[in-house]
């Protein structure tokens, strides 16, 4: 391997906000005073809260070195498995900006907000055709909102047929989300064990569908990246018995322009716009979680709906059979805009092509990093590949420590620990945005970590080493939890 | 396309390490029957500047502040936002990082949000503040189901004053798990009447807005009082938080959980998303509490850090029994208010609170002088009530011709309050702007 990516720099170390703070300092232009002062009602006359007094100076020195702490996709490979970190467009983010959208209030009259309604009811179209599925609410505000929302409109499809159903099906290999959000619904979930394959059998899911079951929660590919090739066969067993198939999205990356979700058997799905449509995840958000649904659950979408008449845009709210509202207003537009952005700028041919590459980039990885991490299901992966630690348990390492060695090579670590059907599993999503060179410096630094493991064991118990701090202590912050200053 | 760095060869080889022939061969495993039959039909793909100047035209098809003269809050309010808010924003170490799993490699967004909850917990009066929840509706919403956690009762209260969009979205997130809501009427000074809460005993929580969405201020400190007499939680909910550059705190009030809209703190408007959830409650019920918390910790060398904390109360490790399903929280939004606040400081957001204040109590007084008579007469902060004549839609519409947004109506929620219309002042108004709007109210 040629040079480590990873080194150590110059780092600035900072105190917090408050240990900043001199009284007499201002950070902000108050606007000039053209009005006397209105008579303050007695109650009214108490100190302002205590927020420190800063320069524009401190401010900006102070979130520039914080910033200098991170790690972000546009530092390097990220390959978070299930999260799709892939890179996001600099012009989107001056889009977003652009007064127009960010300055527009969300309840201007409707012929002074046509340009948002129009990007939006854009959107829905492009993502209706990217699933093959029939309508679309971009109301949620991420993707486990997304999978409430997908749960409420299951919940109501069966409430409108007097159908009384109390529990759903949620395979292990479904994201943490989703029994949470099930449970909000006031289901069961009822958990299914993959096969040995890795992918869930038509007649396991048969054996457990009733009619108290009001569906199944499938994520596909799943989370061990792999494609749940009995997905058809698993939602005929479903529709049999009345239920509806939710699909978890948020592996969308593998299949654009592939696979069809309707064809498939999904009812309703849950996209993440910040997975597979490439708007930023934030440091946690904001996020934008769309779903999909097919023509019979249409009646239940949230409110309020983007409709087209003629060539004007509206707001429309007369759905009696609707779930209601999700958010308050109509989601996150900043998020909708980056997205709409991507999709216009990629088109129908290099979208499908992002879908390839990604998964090229997870088999090439699995490919060369089989023989030295252990991989628990070696069959062709989608856009992520998933290993365990099991190599590594005679030098008593784990998952962890790979984990940590990895980022002193200048790598954010994959998803450790999860799925959890796998003993110390490490998930690794390339995304299609990182070069084959870059692939390969991933690779190299695995590789490295792994011969390390047999012959400097310590340097990954150490580790890491080049970041600005050390291992932090997880169990005492948990056991007594300071969180504020 | 400049997103997808593989050349041919690079192709070439990868497919011949994976061993297989092309890219169609990957996807092996997908049986034929769930593949697409067609293209996608999708428009074709633009160049940068064509997206440019696509996206552009749509953008100016709204109307934003300067172009536009809006007179509108009602859970979104126009304030003038520091350069220093987006510059930081843009730091791309912040936003293309996801939520901090490995704490060694995100201290930046760790010490950022640990500060972002100490601040909420200043400016809201209370010990505890998350890391953020979507926006003020949701946050409402889960301070209520938390309310029922907590006391192990199934009913809630919330004042009819509360913004009705997020009592819509309170009522989908509780009806389906069967939980009930009552609603409570508002009074003729435009706060909560509390008469019909009969006793209260099965009562988890009791919920209102101050300022509510009539602009008008609560008596905290009695509803307070007569929430705890029955054994309920009172969360004190916003969608203007500057407002407690002024009023005194919720937790001072003796809310046991403030929560809301965070929007005005530095975040644009952006037609309504995103927002920010702001969420804080009392020291006891921190293990109830929905969302990601960051809490101070020491690294192997003894050194202060960060770490996402208290995670047993989360989905991905309680699964069905978590304390919220949410995951993905609005962390970047929650970044932009922290630096809006270290902004502001003690003094400035004061003085900014002080400002919103005196206009808004500035264009209340022109207008009555111009004939338009208050709807409500307890105090309010920037938003306040205008009874307008029969017929004021057509001047409404006029107006809204020039660009000049004169209040929202209220009848689509409230029938009872025909013809009255909800008006904002903040500091971006100029004293002119308002003379403006009251001469073309009455021309």
């Amino acid at each position: 391997m040629s040079e480590m990516q990873g080194t150590t720099g110059l780092v600035l170390n900072e105190p917090l906000l408050w240990e900043k703070g001199r009284k007499g300092r201002e950070g902000f232009s108050l606007p000039v005073r053209d009005v006397d002062p209105a008579p303050l009602p007695e109650d009214f006359v108490v100190e302002g809260p205590d927020l420190p007094d800063l320069s524009e100076v401190d401010v900006v020195r102070h979130y520039t070195r914080l910033s200098q702490w991170n790690f972000g996709v546009d530092t390097g490979m990220y390959p978070l498995g299930s999260c799709t970190m892939k890179y996001n467009p600099k012009l989107h983010e001056v889009m977003a900006g652009l007064a127009g959208f960010a300055g527009a209030h969300p309840m201007l009259p409707e012929p002074l907000c046509q340009g948002a309604l129009e990007l939006m009811y854009e959107l829905q179209t492009a993502l209706a055709e990217i699933t093959g599925l029939d309508a679309v609410t971009l109301q949620p505000a991420a993707g486990a909102q997304g999978e409430l929302t997908g749960m409420l409109l299951i919940h109501a499809y069966h409430e409108s047929r007097d159908s009384k159903r109390t529990k759903i099906i949620v395979p292990d290999t479904a994201h943490g989300t989703n029994p949470a959000s099930a449970a909000l619904c006031g289901y069961r979930p009822v958990p299914v064990a993959s096969g040995e394959e890795g992918v869930l059998s038509a007649e396991t899911v048969d054996r457990i569908m009733d009619e108290e079951t009001a569906g199944i929660m499938i994520t596909n590919p799943n989370t061990l990246g792999l494609f749940e090739e009995n997905v058809r066969e698993i939602a005929e067993a479903v529709h049999a018995k009345g239920g509806l198939v939710y699909g978890d999205g948020a592996n969308m990356n593998a299949v654009m322009g592939i696979v069809d979700m309707g064809r498939i058997g999904v009812d309703v799905l849950h996209l993440n716009l910040h997975k597979t449509f490439s708007t930023p995840h934030g440091g946690g958000g904001p996020g934008s979680g769309p779903v999909c649904v097919s023509r019979a659950l249409e009646p239940f979408l949230p409110i309020p709906r983007i409709q087209k008449l003629g060539d004007r845009y509206g707001l429309a709210e007369d759905f009696p059979q609707s779930v209601g509202r999700l958010q308050a207003f109509y989601g996150n537009f900043g998020v909708m805009i980056k997205a709409y952005a991507y999709i216009r700028s990629m088109g129908a041919a290099d979208l499908k092509k992002a879908s390839r590459l990604a998964v090229l980039n997870a088999n090439y990885i699995k490919e060369r990093l089989k023989g030295v991490y252990h991989l628990p299901y070696d069959r062709p992966c989608m856009h992520e590949c998933v290993f365990t630690d099991k190599h590594l348990k005679a030098s008593k390492l784990t998952t962890l420590d790979v984990a940590k060695r990895l980022m002193d090579y200048g790598f954010h670590p994959p998803t450790i620990y999860f799925p959890l059907v796998v003993q110390g599993a490490l998930m690794v999503e390339p995304t299609e945005t990182e070069s084959m060179d870059e692939v390969d410096r991933f690779i190299d630094a695995m590789h490295a970590i792994a011969r390390e493991a047999e012959e400097r064991p310590d340097l990954l118990l150490n580790a890491p080493t080049h970041c600005r701090l050390r291992r932090l202590d997880e169990t005492t912050a948990a056991r007594r939890p300071c969180l504020k200053g | 396309m400049r997103y997808l760095p593989h050349t041919p060869e690079d192709i070439e080889a990868m497919l011949e390490t994976v061993g297989v022939e092309s890219l169609d061969d990957l996807f092996s495993t997908v049986p034929e029957a769930c593949r697409r039959r067609s293209l996608m039909k999708l428009p074709s793909p633009l160049t940068e500047w064509e997206l440019s100047a696509h996206l552009s035209s749509m953008a100016q098809e709204n109307a934003a502040f300067p172009a536009c003269l809006s007179f509108v809050g009602a859970g979104s309010y126009e304030h003038h936002i520091p350069a220093t808010v987006e510059a930081m924003l843009r730091r791309s170490e912040f936003y293309t990082a996801y939520t901090p799993y490995q704490p060694e490699m995100t201290q930046g967004t760790l010490q950022a949000i640990y500060e972002y909850q100490t601040l909420v917990t200043r400016l809201l009066g209370l010990d505890v503040a998350n890391a953020s929840l979507y926006d003020g509706a949701s946050a409402l919403a889960e301070a209520l189901l938390m309310a029922i956690r907590v006391t192990r009762r199934p009913r809630v209260a919330v004042s009819r004053a509360v913004h009705p969009h997020h009592r819509q979205v309170v009522r989908t997130y509780l009806a389906p798990a069967g939980y009930e809501l009552v609603e409570l009427p508002f009074q003729e000074n435009g706060t909560t009447d509390l008469s019909s809460m009969g006793s209260g005993q099965d009562l988890a929580a009791v919920a209102v807005q101050s300022p509510n969405f009539f602009g008008c201020i609560e008596d905290l400190g009695a509803v307070a009082d007569r929430v705890h007499d029955c054994g309920a939680l009172l969360v004190s909910s916003f969608t203007e938080p500057l407002a407690f550059g002024l009023l005194p705190s919720p937790g001072s009030r003796g809310a046991d959980i403030a929560c809301g809209e965070g929007q005005s703190l530095g975040i644009p408007q952006s037609f309504g998303g995103p927002l920010l959830g702001v969420f804080a409650t009392r020291d006891k019920y921190v293990r109830s509490i929905p969302g990601r918390l960051v809490g101070k910790t020491v690294d192997a060398e003894g050194r202060q850090g960060f770490v996402l904390t208290l995670a047993t109360r989360e989905q991905h490790i309680r699964r069905e029994k978590a304390t919220s399903n949410i995951c993905t929280n609005n962390s970047l939004c929650a970044l932009a208010a922290a630096v809006y606040l270290a902004s502001l400081g003690g003094r400035g957001i004061r003085d900014l609170a002080r400002l919103n204040y005196d206009k808004a109590g500035y264009l209340k007084s022109r207008l009555s002088d111009a004939g338009f008579e208050m709807a409500f007469d307890a105090p309010t902060f920037n938003e306040f009530v205008v009874k307008t004549p029969a017929g004021f839609e057509n001047t409404h519409a006029r107006l809204a011709d020039g660009r000049i947004v004169a209040g929202v109506p209220l009848a689509p929620w409230y029938p009872e309050l025909e013809n009255r219309y909800l008006f904002c002042v903040t500091e971006t108004k100029t004293r002119d702007a308002m003379d403006r709007l009251v001469e073309e109210m009455t021309s």
